[in-house]
């Protein structure tokens, strides 16, 4: 292509860039083929499936890492066509694999956290089918991780939006698989079916969005790859500035369903029924960022329409904020880290809307170490919690002291939890380091990105610099509250009492993760020389990826804030006053702290201010409504009803009697039986000239013969 | 030579003879001596005919008519002597069999 003259340095492994979605094919194909029969036979099967998938995963990762390798040398990078795939008349898309430093900063996260999440699970998914009751489904979750591996790398590796859609549509299918993956389970046995569906549906009215988008690209450009339509971009610009707000606004709207923001970010919390290793890998750490790849990829459209710039940040920093807020009043360890992920995700969002291409990937990095991270923390929270509850259960004299409800028992419920600290040593180290990296305390790596947001934000967007920064005050606050609740004091339940720590298949990668979250920020530091990951960036986006700098009131002031919202966690859930407030009869005692001093604020927060139910009422149930009016009304009462069962099927046995009373027994067999009557009428009477009386006949011959002789001679 | 009318008029009287013959009488016999009689009138005429014209396809006409008429008797005798012995009579007024 373009780059034959590049100098040439360093090795090249660009042909190998379709094996990061093979790689992943062949571990679900191999798993979905012989995974069962190998799950039945062997005792080690869950290791060998899940080892396979892993490995599948990893060497995913080790492609990303020699095209990283690749890029060092020839930091261009390269298109890597693979297939035609369609192409009629104008419209030609192919399957290419665009190598850039961009695309392979998301192939590394998604392909290392993936890999290490891969192998979480087979720790975590052992005791989860059992608990679950159905060890055959062991298989399934690994085909369905692999599928999303390869979804999600066809996402980030396309060289057009088409090969982009793919992605974005395999990754949305795979969540919806995952979510629903127990899905008998939940509340009413429909409870993680729904969640699913609700996730689907969500992200279908932002792929319609990104849809129009996409038809308009082509409208507009004529086709789908990237480099074109990036060279073609400045030049439309100029004439139809129309058609660019309308393409980045639309793919705006696939950005908030897809990366969970305002207005359609309501799937991501009841996303939450999937098992954990999904809640990290796909609700998380990559799926819900491809919408902020999405804009860092489209960056060179973005630029060009200041509008659509200030709606990207100004959705971005509210929903930052918002989500940020409504963490503080949840009770559930996943739904609290579920608000926080829409919230960085806004922080995310607001920062490749102002422009910051750089600040926001580099946050997408640490956020999926520290997210990623947190969640499969949780989990192992969450499995030792019902490892203490199994062992409450089997043991009878702790039996006994179970007052009854054994059966309601919540192993997410923070309020069920405490004193973890002591029972799982390793879960609460890493749960602490990531909580830090998430709150944004220097040095670990969520305080650099974040700060680098922040810095960028107060040069030109100061709105978005107040929202960003009080949706940071709130995160360090419901971060410190539920480690507080989680890790502090002493135990609330027998279940916590006896927890246990993970295995450590489970607490291996959460290690990996831990250094991750604590050096990931010294891939970009604010200062001269350390800028990286800026420096890699900017061969692909150009000058709009400028380093962040470092500006020492904003760091010195996010800090500070940080440090006075974790005091105030303190204040407020410290050990000795979370068991006082505990010590309160269950009757009088308020569900949280908090509510003593902000009442029914709190009573909002902790309803998610009541978004869902706002849904229902001007979505959900209109939309019902309508759905049963159609139903009902239309199609049942007047088409079924009444058109089909009066108009149509009255009309034709209308029809039918006339036809066959009328017409057929009326018409056509009267005339026939008619012919029948008459000549049977007629030979009656014919008859009786036949007397069998010889002398009649001759008689008759002879007065015919006299008739026809008299005839011929007198005529 | 006896002129053409006298042969014709005794052709004529004998075929009205046959024929009233035929009509008339009841006995099989009689009605088949009767058909006999119309036949030879018709036969008469032919002769004559043929001897007045000096036309030999008359008489030619004649002998076909013989051998029907034989044929006919042979087969009208056999049919009446079946009848006979069926039914003991061979009064034609009583033999309507084949009334339609």
């Amino acid at each position: 292509m373009f780059f034959e003259e590049a100098v040439s340095s360093g090795p090249q492994f660009f042909n190998l860039a379709p094996w990061i979605v093979f790689f992943p094919v062949i571990g679900l194909l191999f798993n979905m083929f012989f995974g069962g029969r190998i799950l039945e036979r062997s005792r080690a099967g869950e290791k060998i499936v899940g080892g396979i998938a892993s490995l599948a995963a990893g060497l995913s990762f080790l492609v990303s890492v020699l095209l990283a390798i690749s890029l060092n040398g020839h930091p261009e990078g390269m298109v890597v066509p693979l297939a035609d795939w369609i192409n009629i008349g104008d419209l030609n898309i192919r399957w290419a694999f665009q190598v850039d430093t961009l695309s392979v900063t998301m192939m590394l996260v998604v392909s290392g956290v993936g890999t290490l999440i891969h192998i979480y699970a087979i720790g975590y998914m052992h005791e989860d089918v059992r608990h679950n009751g159905d060890p055959s489904r062991f298989r399934r979750f690994f085909v369905f991780m692999n599928l999303f591996i390869a979804a999600m790398m066809i996402l980030v590796s396309g060289d057009n939006y088409m090969m982009l859609f793919v992605g974005w549509e395999g990754v949305g299918l795979c969540s919806y698989l995952l979510i629903g993956f127990w899905y008998e389970k939940g509340k009413d046995g429909i409870g993680n079916a729904l969640a699913a569906k609700k996730a689907m549906v969500t992200n279908r009215i932002g792929d319609f969005g990104f849809l129009l988008a996409a038809f308009t690209i082509f409208w507009t450009f004529g086709t789908f790859e990237f480099h074109t339509i990036f060279e073609k971009a400045p030049e439309i610009a100029a004439t139809n500035p129309g058609a660019l707000l309308f393409i980045t606004i639309c793919l705006l709207i696939g950005v908030t369903g897809k990366s969970a923001q305002l207005p359609l970010y309501v799937w991501l919390p009841d996303a939450m029924a999937g098992p954990t290793p999904v809640s990290a890998l796909i609700h998380a750490a990559t799926m819900v960022t491809a919408g902020v790849y999405l804009v860092a990829r489209s960056a060179e459209i973005y630029v060009l329409v200041p509008t659509a710039q200030f709606w990207v940040t100004l959705v971005g920093s509210v929903t930052a904020l918002f989500a940020a807020t409504i963490a503080v009043g949840q009770f559930d360890i996943k739904k609290v880290l579920a608000y926080s992920t829409i919230s960085q995700l806004g922080f995310m969002v607001a920062a490749v809307g102002m422009g910051a291409f750089v600040a926001g990937m580099f946050h997408l990095v640490t956020h999926a170490f520290f997210k990623a991270l947190l969640f499969l923390s949780s989990g192992s929270v969450i499995q030792g919690m019902e490892r203490g509850h199994h062992h409450v259960e089997h043991d009878p004299k702790l039996k006994k002291q179970l007052k009854g409800h054994a059966h309601d028992f919540d192993p997410q419920d923070m309020r069920n939890m405490g004193g973890l600290r002591e029972r799982m040593k390793t879960t609460y180290w890493v749960y602490l380091i990531g909580a830090i990296a998430l709150a944004g305390i220097p040095p670990l790596a969520g305080f650099w990105s974040k700060d680098e947001i922040l810095a960028d934000a107060s040069k030109e967007f100061s709105w978005a610099y107040i929202l960003l920064t009080l949706a940071a005050i709130f995160t360090a606050f419901y971060m410190t509250r539920q480690i507080l609740m989680v890790f502090f004091g002493k135990a609330r339940t027998l279940a916590a009492e006896h927890a246990e720590e993970s295995p450590l298949i489970v607490t291996a990668p959460l290690m990996i993760l831990a250094v991750l979250s604590f050096f990931g920020g010294l891939i970009n530091l604010p200062f001269d020389g350390f800028h990286q990951f800026a420096h890699w960036l900017e061969h692909t986006l150009g000058e709009y990826a400028h380093a962040g700098e470092f500006i020492l009131p904003v760091a010195l002031l996010s800090t500070a804030l940080a440090l006075i919202s974790v005091a105030l966690g303190w204040w407020l859930y410290n050990a000795r006053r979370y068991e006082e407030f505990w010590a309160i009869p269950a009757a009088r005692r308020p569900d949280d702290p908090l509510r003593a001093y902000i009442g029914p604020i709190y009573e909002a927060l902790k309803n998610k201010y009541w978004v869902d139910e706002l849904y229902w009422a001007v979505f959900l149930n209109p939309y019902i409504d309508l759905s049963r009016f159609l139903a009902d009304v239309i199609d049942w009462r007047f088409w079924h009803d009444w058109f089909h069962d009066k108009v149509i099927m009255g009309g034709y046995n209308l029809l039918t009697r006339l036809l066959a009373i009328r017409i057929d027994l009326g018409g056509i067999d009267a005339a026939a039986n008619g012919l029948a009557v008459l000549t049977q009428r007629i030979a009656d009477r014919l008859r009786q000239v036949q007397t069998g009386y010889v002398r009649n006949y001759a008689l008759s011959i002879f007065v015919g013969v006299v008739i026809i002789l008299g005839y011929l001679l007198l005529r | 030579m006896t002129p053409i009318q006298y042969y014709t008029a005794l052709s004529a009287i004998l075929f009205t003879i046959g024929a009233l013959g035929v009509l008339t009488r009841r006995n099989a016999i009689i009605v088949f001596m009767s058909v006999e009689l119309m036949l030879n009138s018709a036969n008469l005429a032919f002769v004559a005919f043929a001897r007045s014209f000096q036309s030999i396809s008359g008489q030619v006409f004649v002998f076909f008519v013989m051998a029907v008429a034989a044929a006919e008797v042979a087969v009208g005798l056999a049919l009446i002597v079946a009848i006979f012995r069926t039914k003991h009579n061979i009064n034609i007024d009583q033999i309507n069999s084949l009334r339609g």
